[in-house]
C-alpha cells in the first residue's frame, strides 16, 4: 500500500541539498509552513534558490532562513512588506540576489512547470521594464511577452487536511500558490495539519490531487506566522 | 479655491460608475473605501487576487481566521456564495478578462492612459510589482482614485510618466478630489467637476492639456 508519510519535519527535509530551488507555499502570513521551514533552518542547506511570493515577515519562517544566510536568491512578486525587515537589508548590502515577477506571471510560470509547458505568452507586463530583453510577439493585434516556465527541485507546502496518497484540502486563502507549486517541483513535501485515512476526503473536495505531493508529515496545531510574529518570537 | 472632493465622496464618484452585478477588484487605499458606497440596489462582487470571490468587511475578533486575508495582507470574512481558488485561477480571472472593474491608487497617470503605480524607480528601492501589472492589461475598465496632486502640489496626471510604467494605455477614468477624468484619443477630458472647484483649477493642476466637459448639446433632449 503506498504511504508517502514521513514520521517527522526534519526527515522530510533531510535530503535538500546546497543550492536547491525550493518552492515555498504562502501568500504573507497565511499558507507559510512554518514548521518544515524551520526543519530547514536546522537543516542547513544553503546557497539556495527561493521562490515564494513575498520575502517572509519579521525573524521567523521564511525571513528567518534567509536571515540565517542559507537563500542567496529570492524569486517573488512583492519583497517588501510592512513586517519584511530581514530581506531589504540583505538586499541593500548586496548580499542576496532578487528576480521580480509579476505576480498572476509568477503563478503561471510555476503552472507551466507543472503542466509541461515551457513557456507562455502573457500581456502582463508589456512595454515596462520587467518586459526588457524578452521576445514580445503579437497575437490578434496585441503585444505579449514571452515567459518561460519556473520549475523546482523541492516545494515545501501547508495544507489543512491529506490523507496517506498525498490527497490534499487547504483553508481559505491560505491555498494561494501552494496547488500550483506541488505540480511544479520534482519534490513536494507537506505539511498537514490533520492526516486521515484513505477516503476520508470526498474525492469531489480534493483541491491537490495525490499525484503531485511526495511526503507528508502530520504538524497537529501548526504555529501560524502571525501568532509567531505577534508574540515577538524570532528562529532557532 | 474650494477643497473638492474627500477621499470618501471620490470613493462614493467611482462606486456610481461600476454598474449593478460587477466583479470588482479594489486596489490598497482609497479604493477600499468603495465599499461603503455601493449605491442603494446594485450589488458589486469583491475579487481578492490571493484566491477569492465573495470578500467581505473585516471581522471582529471572535470570528478572526488568520488563513483569511485580502491581497493587502488584512484580515477580512466570506460572505454567502463565496469561492475560494488558487493563484493561477486567480490570475486568469484578470488576465482573461473576467473581472469588470478594478479600482486602483497611482503615483501618475499619463494623458495616453500609462500608469505608473508600483515604483519611483530610485536606485535604493526595492522593487515590489505584486499583482498590479496583471490587474491593469487584463481587467476590462481601469478606474484609478488619486489626488490630482502630490503632497508637494506636483500634478499626478501628467503628459509622459517618469516613473516605470505599470501598464501602457489601460486607464480608463481618473476620480480625483477636483474632478472625474476620462482618457480620450484626444487626451485627458474632464467629465465632471467637483462642488466650487472650475475647469481653470483642473488645469493648472494638470501636468498636460486637458479638455472641458464636453458642451450639451442643445435640443437634444427628446433624440
Amino acid at each position: 500500500m503506498i504511504d508517502k508519510t514521513y514520521p517527522s519535519v526534519a526527515e522530510a527535509v533531510a535530503d535538500i541539498p546546497d543550492g536547491a530551488t525550493v518552492m515555498v507555499g504562502g501568500f504573507g502570513a497565511s499558507g507559510s509552513p512554518v514548521e518544515l521551514l524551520h526543519a530547514l533552518i536546522d537543516q542547513g542547506a544553503s546557497d539556495l534558490t527561493v521562490i515564494n511570493n513575498n520575502t517572509g515577515n519579521a525573524e521567523v519562517g521564511l525571513a528567518a532562513l534567509i536571515g540565517n544566510g542559507q537563500v542567496k536568491k529570492m524569486i517573488c512578486s512583492f519583497p517588501r512588506s510592512s513586517q519584511s525587515r530581514v530581506f531589504p537589508k540583505l538586499y541593500r548590502e548586496g548580499k542576496i540576489e532578487l528576480e521580480v515577477v509579476p505576480q498572476g506571471t509568477l503563478a503561471e510560470r510555476i503552472r507551466a512547470a507543472g503542466a509541461g509547458i515551457p513557456a507562455f505568452y502573457t500581456p502582463t507586463s508589456v512595454g515596462t521594464v520587467l518586459a526588457e530583453g524578452k521576445e514580445v510577439r503579437e497575437f490578434d493585434g496585441r503585444p505579449y511577452v514571452m515567459e518561460p516556465w519556473l520549475k523546482a527541485d523541492f516545494a515545501l507546502i501547508k495544507c489543512a487536511v491529506a490523507d496517506p496518497l498525498g490527497n490534499l484540502t487547504y483553508n481559505k486563502t491560505a491555498r494561494n500558490f501552494s496547488p500550483l507549486m506541488c505540480m511544479a517541483a520534482k519534490t513536494t513535501i507537506v505539511q498537514t495539519g490533520q492526516l486521515v485515512a484513505r477516503g476520508g476526503i470526498d474525492p469531489e473536495h480534493v483541491v491537490t490531487p495525490g499525484i503531485f505531493v511526495n511526503r507528508i508529515v502530520e504538524v497537529p496545531h501548526p504555529v501560524h506566522e502571525d501568532t509567531l510574529i505577534a508574540e515577538g518570537r524570532s528562529y532557532p | 479655491m474650494s477643497t473638492g472632493w474627500t477621499r470618501e465622496q471620490m470613493a462614493a464618484r467611482a462606486a456610481l460608475d461600476i454598474p449593478d452585478g460587477s466583479y470588482v477588484n479594489l486596489g490598497i487605499g482609497i479604493p477600499e473605501l468603495v465599499t461603503r458606497f455601493v449605491p442603494e440596489g446594485r450589488e458589486f462582487i469583491y475579487h481578492t487576487e490571493n484566491g477569492m470571490l465573495g470578500m467581505g468587511p473585516p471581522p471582529d475578533d471572535e470570528h478572526r481566521d488568520l488563513d483569511l486575508m485580502n491581497a493587502g495582507k488584512k484580515y477580512v470574512t466570506a460572505l454567502p456564495g463565496a469561492a475560494y481558488f488558487h493563484h493561477a485561477d486567480s490570475f486568469s480571472m484578470i488576465r482573461g478578462g473576467h473581472i469588470d472593474v478594478c479600482v486602483l491608487g497611482t503615483m501618475q497617470v499619463a494623458a495616453n492612459g500609462d500608469i505608473a503605480n508600483w515604483s519611483t524607480g530610485a536606485p535604493d528601492a526595492i522593487p515590489a510589482v505584486g499583482g498590479a501589472m496583471d490587474l491593469v492589461q487584463g481587467v476590462r475598465n481601469i478606474f484609478v482614485i488619486t489626488q490630482h496632486t502630490t503632497r508637494n502640489g506636483d500634478p499626478k496626471l501628467v503628459e509622459r510618466c517618469s516613473y516605470p510604467l505599470t501598464g501602457v494605455g489601460v486607464v480608463s477614468r481618473v476620480f480625483t478630489d477636483l474632478a472625474v477624468v476620462d482618457i480620450t484619443p484626444d487626451g485627458f477630458r474632464v467629465v465632471e467637476l467637483a462642488p466650487g472647484v472650475s475647469f481653470d483649477d483642473v488645469q493648472e493642476r494638470t501636468g498636460a492639456a486637458i479638455l472641458p466637459p464636453e458642451e450639451q448639446c442643445e435640443g437634444r433632449e427628446n433624440d
